[in-house]
């Protein structure tokens, strides 16, 4: 029952994401994407913690550490760039 | 020191699968956190370890505290504020400026942060004197006194870091 | 126990799925990339940690009708996500907003701009 639940909820973030697009592509300035590209990692790591759930594997747990891990390093570069430090 | 034990703890406690650890990932975890807090200490010089101030038990519990108790309350306050925001869209946005007269760096980070996750309020900028650059979605007062901003956050910063 | 399981993963689940769609709403919502991101940090922030607690207590309840440890492995795991994604978060907003503002984009109908007083530069927007 649990796992139905679970299933229903990737569904559901899944359209979220694809929702994001829209401000991704459309964002009037450079910030405006880069949140967006954060709202969009935060969602995939919580897709990536329902699905270690639902397929019962503790590896996609790491490997939502290592994404959360990531996306901070990328957003963190992006913010870099903005700025014009590099 | 503090960054050698977090991180062979960390490995310790991600390669843990339900039965005993094997010894040789004892020997991988320490050559790891031999690594990372060599490499640490190239990148922050000024840092220094202190037995008394990093592992005193006391300070760890107090910072679980925080986290779970009036942190954890303000992030649903913030989040609820927040929902109504969204939904009625009321805003009256603008940039304030605190000086909460915090010494050290991570005292300051825990700070920046708490901000950022309580109700209406994000961190933009600390400037080098320790002021902090403040944006609040509901501007309430132009020079607004610390308590208006972030309650009693400055002191528990001060407790835990400082 | 499948009910009561299913009831307390579908609450936690719910109000998740309500602070993350929120935090999306927010992003078309909102007229600046500040009040943005106000929104999308703090509410997806939120509705993960949200997520991660219902993985949880479907773990706990698993955890206690069939008895095996890698139920507890997964709590830890998402634990050690949800920290990271904690502090990460709001770090990530922290640089962004100070990136924007370094890059001289203005909050729009701002009241006061203490920053840009600061740095001595008039606002172009009010």
């Amino acid at each position: 029952m649990s796992i139905t639940i679970f299933s229903w909820t990737v569904g559901i973030y899944a359209v979220l994401i694809v929702l994001i697009f829209g401000r991704l592509i459309a964002g009037p300035t450079i910030p405006d994407r880069a949140v967006a590209l954060d709202t969009m990692n935060s969602l995939v790591v919580a897709i990536m913690i329902v699905l270690a759930a639902v397929y019962d594997s503790v590896v996609m747990e790491d490997i939502a550490v290592v994404y959360a891990g990531l996306s901070f390093v990328s957003t963190m570069f992006i913010a870099r760039y903005i700025e014009g430090g590099m | 020191m503090f960054v050698f034990f977090a991180s062979f703890l960390m490995y310790l406690v991600l390669v843990w699968s339900g039965g005993k650890i094997p010894p040789v990932e004892f020997a991988v975890a320490f050559l790891i956190a031999t690594v990372l807090a060599l490499s640490a200490r190239t990148w922050i010089p000024s840092y220094r370890f202190s037995f008394l101030k990093t592992l005193n038990p006391l300070r760890w519990f107090t910072f679980l505290y925080y986290v779970f108790v009036p942190f954890g309350v303000a992030l649903c306050k913030a989040n609820i504020d927040v929902a109504i925001r969204v939904i009625t869209g009321k805003i009256r946005p603008g940039i304030v400026k605190i000086t909460p007269d915090l010494k050290s760096d991570l005292a300051r980070m825990i700070l920046a942060d708490s901000i950022t996750l309580t109700p209406g309020t994000l961190t933009v900028d600390v400037d080098d004197e320790g002021n902090f650059y403040v944006h609040w979605i509901y501007v309430q007062d132009e020079n607004p006194s610390e308590d208006a901003i972030y309650g009693s956050f400055a002191s528990w910063a001060r407790r835990l870091a400082d | 126990m499948g009910i009561l399981e299913g009831i307390v993963v579908l609450v936690f689940l719910l109000v998740g799925i309500f602070f993350n769609s929120l935090g999306v709403l927010s992003l078309y919502r909102f007229p600046d990339v500040y009040t943005r991101m106000h929104g999308a940090t703090k509410c997806s922030t939120f509705g993960t940690l949200f997520t991660g607690f219902s993985v949880i207590v479907y773990s706990l309840f698993r955890y206690f009708s069939v008895g095996e440890t890698r139920f507890l492995v997964l709590i830890i795991h998402t634990l050690v996500a949800m920290a990271i994604l904690l502090v990460t978060n709001a770090t990530g907003a922290h640089a962004i907003a100070r990136a924007a503002h370094r890059s001289r984009i203005d909050p729009k109908f701002a009241v006061v701009d203490r920053l840009a007083e600061k740095e001595g530069r008039r606002r172009a927007s009010l």
